[in-house]
């Protein structure tokens, strides 16, 4: 793998000039997206429709609170998405040229990270410039995002596998990705719900705990709770542990289903 | 180092009649065995000794792709195993993820890095590989702005930038023009005498011939021989040839189709006159001939019923449909005699086969009555492709074209 880090890496550099070759602002368009975001989340959201958190009086905490839950949701979607997709889309290459195959996934994996370290300078540029940077308790957020990603990867890389062999797979994960969204706390507050669906939503849902760590790292500066993160950190690791398994029994057996 | 160990090799692909069949084998655990294997490649070994140079020879379907692509490690085998020592690299698809939008210069990059070169030899390789291709200014453009030949030039000239010490080629991609083909065959000649293994995969037994020492010929997913290079493509060219004339010996009736020398109705009655008992046999110095043998052609014809003045002929066209040689016992100037019903009537034209290596069509025609500058008055039998035949490399080579004049020299 050591050897073929230029291959990884240049295809990750790859990818970026692909998406603007051809248009006139070139990577100008990485940040006009973003900001466009930004602006609609924080300003449509606070000021036109003026949503308000219950027991924040911030006006603009509704549009911060969302943008940390969706911005870090995408991070998380992309990954998986990508990983679903990478070996059906790639599948001429894995049928006539040896390389390693374990690089596409890292591939899909780098280019999301670079996405996203984009979209997240810029909300933080964002929050500096309306004085409400968080502070220390903003270093938490790297050990989050890593629990997050792994699971991305951990399922990604298995469900991708499995959707080589049954195509199924990666219709389901639309949909099932439709209701894990909404069932995460991410653009509503976890308050507003019943007391019952909330308990199961926060024993059950790994990414519950952790999109709640973002906002409320983002929203009050405050540390989150290290214990809250016991079942996310199981559920990656083992979703890493069986991605890997079903990725090196079967990924000889892909090629010839391609 | 730059050995190839195969043995036993073998690939099976499954066959699920229905994708349900898959999902109760997968849920099953495999106790359920809901496919049927398809074995294209079993019990395959041998191996390739440092510096040598193999070439493997097969029909479509023998295996000799599956192999290939097992061998550079595209594709798991089921059984058995391989062992490349050293770097291998394989002239199988090449151009593979280069991207149209970008410059051929950022596609050798990439080509490079996929073959998990380190940063510092690309950037020393690069100049190389620019002059290889004969690209020039057109290394900046986009590479869908290239034509085939072009992109064949840039993927070639990548994929040998540096010498492997296993190279791998499929002989059946071509290379650009005539001149970057000899450009790229001298490229692999010279890594071969710096001690690169190949492993050529050919249609063509005399490329085989001139490039390998040895030879394995595939059939059916086995090796059907292996061992020195000229045998084993002798041995093939044998196999096709008696592979391709059985259809006609057994139907040739079915030369209705063929141009004929006079109308058809004609033929329709011509058919029956000869009882179709019309056999030919190319005899050569070896079972397979060789461009500069003496070469003996027989034609025998039973006849139904009573000719006076029954004549043979033959001819010979070449890949491209052109007669290269027409005769027969009229117009060589030969005395033939009258036939009884039943009787066999034989002829045999001896010469020095001087024609160019390659393929020929063996035609064979009987007439009766001749008359003027090679007319008859009845024909008889007319097939333009009677057989096929294929005339190989021979001692001679240094001439070009598609007959050996075989001149005096005389330097003043």
């Amino acid at each position: 793998m050591w050897t073929y880090r230029g291959f990884v890496l240049g295809s990750v550099k790859r990818e970026f000039q692909v998406r603007y070759l051809g248009s006139l602002l070139g990577a100008a368009w990485t940040f006009i997206s973003p900001i466009s975001l930004i602006f609609v989340y924080v300003v449509v959201f606070s000021q036109v429709m003026r949503a308000r958190l219950p027991g924040v009086t911030d006006t603009l905490g509704y549009g911060v609170f969302l943008c940390a839950g969706v911005f870090t949701w995408g991070y998380f979607t992309e990954v998986l998405n990508r990983c679903l997709t990478i070996f059906l889309e790639q599948a001429n290459m894995l049928k006539k040229s040896p390389f390693p195959r374990s690089s596409l996934p890292l591939i899909a994996l780098l280019s999301s990270t670079v996405n996203f370290a984009i979209v997240a300078c810029l909300f933080l540029l964002f929050l500096l410039l309306t004085s409400r940077f968080p502070g220390p308790a903003l270093i938490a957020m790297l050990p989050l995002l890593l629990i997050q990603q792994a699971m991305a990867v951990g399922l990604g890389v298995l469900l991708g596998t499995l959707n080589v062999f049954f195509r199924d797979v990666g219709q389901l994960m639309g949909i099932v990705l439709q209701f894990w969204f909404w069932l995460t706390p991410i653009v509503y507050p976890p308050s507003i719900l019943p007391e019952w669906i909330r308990s199961l939503i926060e024993s059950w849902n790994p990414m519950a705990p952790l999109i709640a760590g973002y906002q409320q790292i983002v929203l009050t500066g405050r540390w989150p709770e290290p214990t809250d993160y016991v079942v996310p950190v199981i559920i990656a690791s083992g979703s890493l542990i069986l991605g890997y398994l079903a990725f090196r029994r079967l990924s000889g057996e892909m090629v010839d289903e391609l | 180092m730059s050995r190839i160990v195969v043995q036993n090799l073998g690939k099976k692909y499954k066959h699920y009649p229905t994708r349900w069949g898959r999902l109760v084998e997968a849920l099953s655990g495999g106790h359920l065995v809901r496919h049927r294997p398809h074995w294209v490649l079993r019990g395959v070994t041998f191996d390739v000794g440092p510096g040598e140079s193999v070439g493997i020879i097969g029909l479509n379907g023998a295996g000799k792709s599956t192999l290939l692509k097992i061998l550079t490690g595209t594709t798991v085998p089921t059984e058995g195993s391989v062992q490349c020592e050293g770097r291998v690299a394989a002239l199988l698809e090449l151009g593979m993820g280069f991207h149209p939008d970008f410059t051929g210069r950022q596609n050798a990059v990439m080509g490079c890095q996929m073959m998990g070169l380190p940063r510092s030899l690309i950037s020393e390789v690069l100049p190389g590989i620019v002059d290889f291709s004969e690209l020039d200014a057109y290394i900046d453009e986009p590479y869908r702005t290239y034509s085939s030949g072009m992109q064949m030039r840039l993927a070639f000239s990548v994929a040998t930038a540096v010498r492997p010490d296993i190279l791998i080629v499929d002989e059946a991609l071509s290379v650009g023009d005539i001149f970057f083909q000899h450009k790229c065959m001298q490229r692999i000649r010279h890594f071969q005498e710096q001690g690169t293994t190949l492993l050529l995969v050919s249609h063509s037994p005399d490329t085989i011939r001139m490039m390998c020492q040895r030879g394995i010929m595939l059939a059916n997913g086995k090796i059907e021989r292996m061992g020195d290079a000229t045998s084993v493509m002798d041995y093939y060219r044998a196999s096709e040839v008696l592979r391709m004339d059985a259809p006609s010996m057994e139907q040739p009736e079915l030369t209705d189709s063929a141009p004929l020398l006079d109308t058809r109705e004609r033929k329709v009655v011509l058919a029956n006159r000869t009882s179709g008992a019309i056999s030919a046999d190319i005899i050569g110095d070896t079972n397979s001939i060789h461009s500069g043998d003496r070469v003996s052609i027989r034609i025998t014809t039973t006849f139904s019923r009573h000719y006076n003045d029954p004549h043979i002929g033959f001819g010979i066209r070449n890949k491209m449909g052109i007669t290269v040689y027409e005769a027969n016992t009229y117009t060589l100037g030969d005395k033939t005699r009258p036939v009884s019903p039943g009787e066999s009537l034989s002829a045999t034209f001896s010469f020095p086969c001087r024609l160019s290596p390659g393929t020929y069509e063996l035609v064979v025609g009987v007439a009766d009555g001749g008359y003027g500058f090679g007319s008859f008055e009845h024909s008889l039998f007319f097939d333009q492709s009677f057989m096929l035949f294929e005339i190989a490399v021979g001692k001679s080579s240094g001439w070009a074209g598609i007959y050996d004049l075989q001149p005096e020299v005389v330097v003043e």
